[in-house]
């Protein structure tokens, strides 16, 4: 483990950009956001980034490729590139979580190239959590805050931020970096990871569980005469999805330029009413079933399909976001059964 | 640039031959511009298919695998994307990705089994596909049936081929109904269901049932009352897609993924979903 004095961490920001694309959270006035660093940038103070990180791999718009059409014939045009290396400095454990949930979508076979692309030269520098927030529980998923997974997992020990690297990636830029670094035997970050665990075991979401839900239980829960009372004040806005780390549906749109037809996909919401419809029906006819599809997908069909991993991660964006106050504690309280009471 | 496949880039195909079926749907038969099928597949599968600037649509690969010069898709007009394709004069190119989906078990469940088809409309595409792979290796399978109904007699698809190939063929009756009387009809005339339970087929053979979800769910009823086992009976289900590689998140019925765990299922497999299609 290598460390590094609070005060020089200018010097080693500018150090990582001297190669690679740097970003970090930073604040702005909509909140704190990841933005590229630049000399003098500050890191935000705040536990979280109000966007999710999933920007990074999943862009909300990215172009797929272009069409030249000319008569009756028509050229495609690949436009992707390889992808520059970049580092996220600050992803917190719960965001780095989603990225494993991400890549079991993206990563499987056949295989999407313009993820795995990103994926591929995003080096994530994590850092621990040391003040939860009351909205988090991302314990309830099996997360400990205090001890994040990513290629390089970072500790801000109080005057010295303390860099663990995890993988090859995060090794290679570790090693890069010692110059302004030095060996540090990590018995200050053992000592932050117990006090940061008591902080999380006192959250007020601690004792949530998620036990009663998971793979197989769509008979379960599908036909639950709850849904109804949950979903009734649902604008249906999508808030919710677009917060979400985890949310990955995608829309695949064109739009005809004039000088020729650029093919684009961009983030889409199951909350959305035209999501499922189709010229023969709509087999989600109201917002009920548009809003058990959200919340069946992260607790029962996800884990059904990916040996029990849940599609939340905690991090209590949708908690804070939803216009009407509805969020996936309260659906997990209302149909998980006596552990949630 | 990337040097690796991706699987929504799609190739181009050129439309080389178009016939009007009925009034409102059209075959197309699709090959690369080298004069090659774009890929192989096999029957039930489907196809993404797009109009660059228009959009794209998921369609039913009607001709059967063992067609090796081109492909074939029956398109009914509907919307954006297939008014467009209807719009079309031979040599238009468009672009086509694919296979997708699960076909139907025709080299493993259903060798050696007597076969009942059972479609209605534009719901004969995907049979067409598994009633022509029967046809051309037919001493694997039994004796085949076919039940085809629509509104009416120009709303019957493939009408010609059906009445100069598939009924002359040995071992294979066809079954043509419409909903209602018309003058130069001398055929049956009533629903699928009732046709079906008509015609009383005996419970050991495979039914497939492909159609408006109306007349599948009156036609299981049928088939139920006339003893078939839900694990011999396969329909295929039609959601909204986008990826068609299970990605996009749109097409899933429960835990299920139209797009590659469908569009083919087994009745009992169907049973295990949710009702949300
Ligand atoms: C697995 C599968 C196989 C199919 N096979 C065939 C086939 O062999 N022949 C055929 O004619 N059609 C088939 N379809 C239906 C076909 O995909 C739709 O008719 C087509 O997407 C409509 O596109 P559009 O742009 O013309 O309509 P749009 O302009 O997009 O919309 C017109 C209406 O159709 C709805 N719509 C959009 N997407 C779909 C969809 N996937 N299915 C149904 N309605 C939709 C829209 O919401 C709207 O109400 C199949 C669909 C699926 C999912
Ligand atoms: S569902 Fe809510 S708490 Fe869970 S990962 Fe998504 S935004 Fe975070
Ligand atoms: S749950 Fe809340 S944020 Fe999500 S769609 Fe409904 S109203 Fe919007
Ligand atoms: S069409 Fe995208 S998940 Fe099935």
């Amino acid at each position: 483990m290598r460390k590094i004095s609070i005060d020089k961490l200018n010097s080693l920001f500018s150090a990582i950009a001297e190669n690679e694309t740097l970003y970090l959270p930073v604040d702005t006035k909509a909140g704190a956001k990841f933005e590229k660093w630049h000399d003098g940038a500050v890191l935000s103070d705040a536990l979280n980034t109000v966007r999710s990180a999933k920007d990074f791999f999943f862009p909300q718009t990215e172009n797929l490729m272009d069409f030249k059409v000319d008569g009756k014939n028509i050229e495609i045009i690949d436009t992707r590139e390889e992808c520059e290396d970049f580092v996220i400095f600050g992803v917190r454990a719960c965001d780095v979580k989603s990225f494993e949930i991400l890549d079991r979508v993206f990563l499987a076979e056949p295989v999407d190239s313009y993820y795995k692309n990103r994926r591929e030269h995003g080096v994530i520098m994590s850092l621990a959590c040391t003040k939860p927030h009351e909205t988090c529980f991302c314990g309830t998923f099996g997360i400990d805050a205090s001890s994040p997974e990513g290629d390089i997992v970072c500790h801000m020990t109080g005057d010295a931020l303390c860099m663990d690297a995890k993988t090859e990636k995060g090794k290679a830029l570790l090693s890069r970096l010692d110059s302004l670094t030095e060996e540090t035997d990590g018995k200050a970050v053992e000592e932050q990871k117990k006090v940061t665990k008591e902080r999380l075991a006192k959250l007020p979401l601690a004792s949530l569980s998620a036990d009663s839900f998971g793979a197989g239980k769509t008979e379960k829960f599908f036909g639950a005469p709850e849904w109804k009372e949950l979903s009734q004040a649902c604008l249906g806005c999508g808030t919710c999805t677009f917060v979400c780390p985890t949310c990955q549906c995608y829309d695949i749109k064109d739009f005809n330029t004039g000088h020729g037809v650029k093919r684009f996909r961009c983030w889409d919401s199951c909350m959305y009413s035209d999501f499922t419809k189709m010229s023969a029906g709509q087999p989600r006819l109201t917002q009920l079933e548009r809003f058990r599809q959200r919340f069946m997908h992260k607790l029962v069909y996800y884990p059904t399909n990916n040996g029990g991993l849940f599609s939340c991660v905690g991090c209590g964006r949708c908690l804070s976001k939803c216009p009407i106050q509805m969020n996936i504690v309260k659906v997990m309280k209302k149909l998980g059964g006596k552990e949630n009471d | 640039m990337i040097d690796v496949k991706e699987p929504l880039i799609p190739k181009i195909g050129v439309v080389t031959d178009i016939r009007i079926d009925t009034p409102d749907v059209k075959t197309f038969r699709v090959v690369t511009p080298d004069g090659k099928k774009a890929f192989e597949h096999k029957p039930g599968q489907c196809a993404m298919l797009s109009v660059p600037g228009v959009g794209e649509a998921m369609f039913s690969i009607t001709s059967s695998p063992t067609n090796e010069e081109y492909m074939e898709f029956s398109i009914k007009k509907c919307g954006c994307v297939t008014e467009w394709l209807h719009s079309m004069e031979v040599g238009q190119q468009i672009t086509i990705r694919g296979p997708y989906g699960r076909p139907f078990p025709v080299d493993t469940e259903f060798v050696g089994k007597d076969m009942l088809f059972i479609a209605g409309g534009i719901g004969l595409a995907p049979l067409r596909s598994v009633i022509n792979y029967c046809r051309h290796y037919r001493d694997r399978y039994g004796k085949i049936d076919i039940v085809y109904g629509s509104r009416s007699m120009q709303d019957l698809v493939d009408y010609k081929e059906i009445i100069d190939e598939w009924a002359n063929d040995a071992g294979v009756t066809v079954h043509l109904t419409i909903d209602r009387e018309q003058p130069e009809w001398t055929g049956h005339v009533g629903f699928v269901p009732n046709y079906v339970k008509e015609l009383g087929f005996s419970p050991d053979k495979i039914a497939i049932l492909c159609g408006p979800p109306i007349m599948i769910k009156f036609t299981l009823a049928g088939l139920t009352e006339l003893g078939f086992e839900k694990t011999q009976v396969y329909t295929t289900l039609e959601l909204r897609m986008k990826c068609g590689i299970g990605k996009c998140g749109r097409c899933n019925v429960g835990a299920k993924y139209v797009c590659k765990d469908g569009p083919v299922f087994r009745l009992d497999e169907l049973d295990e979903l949710p009702d949300e299609y």
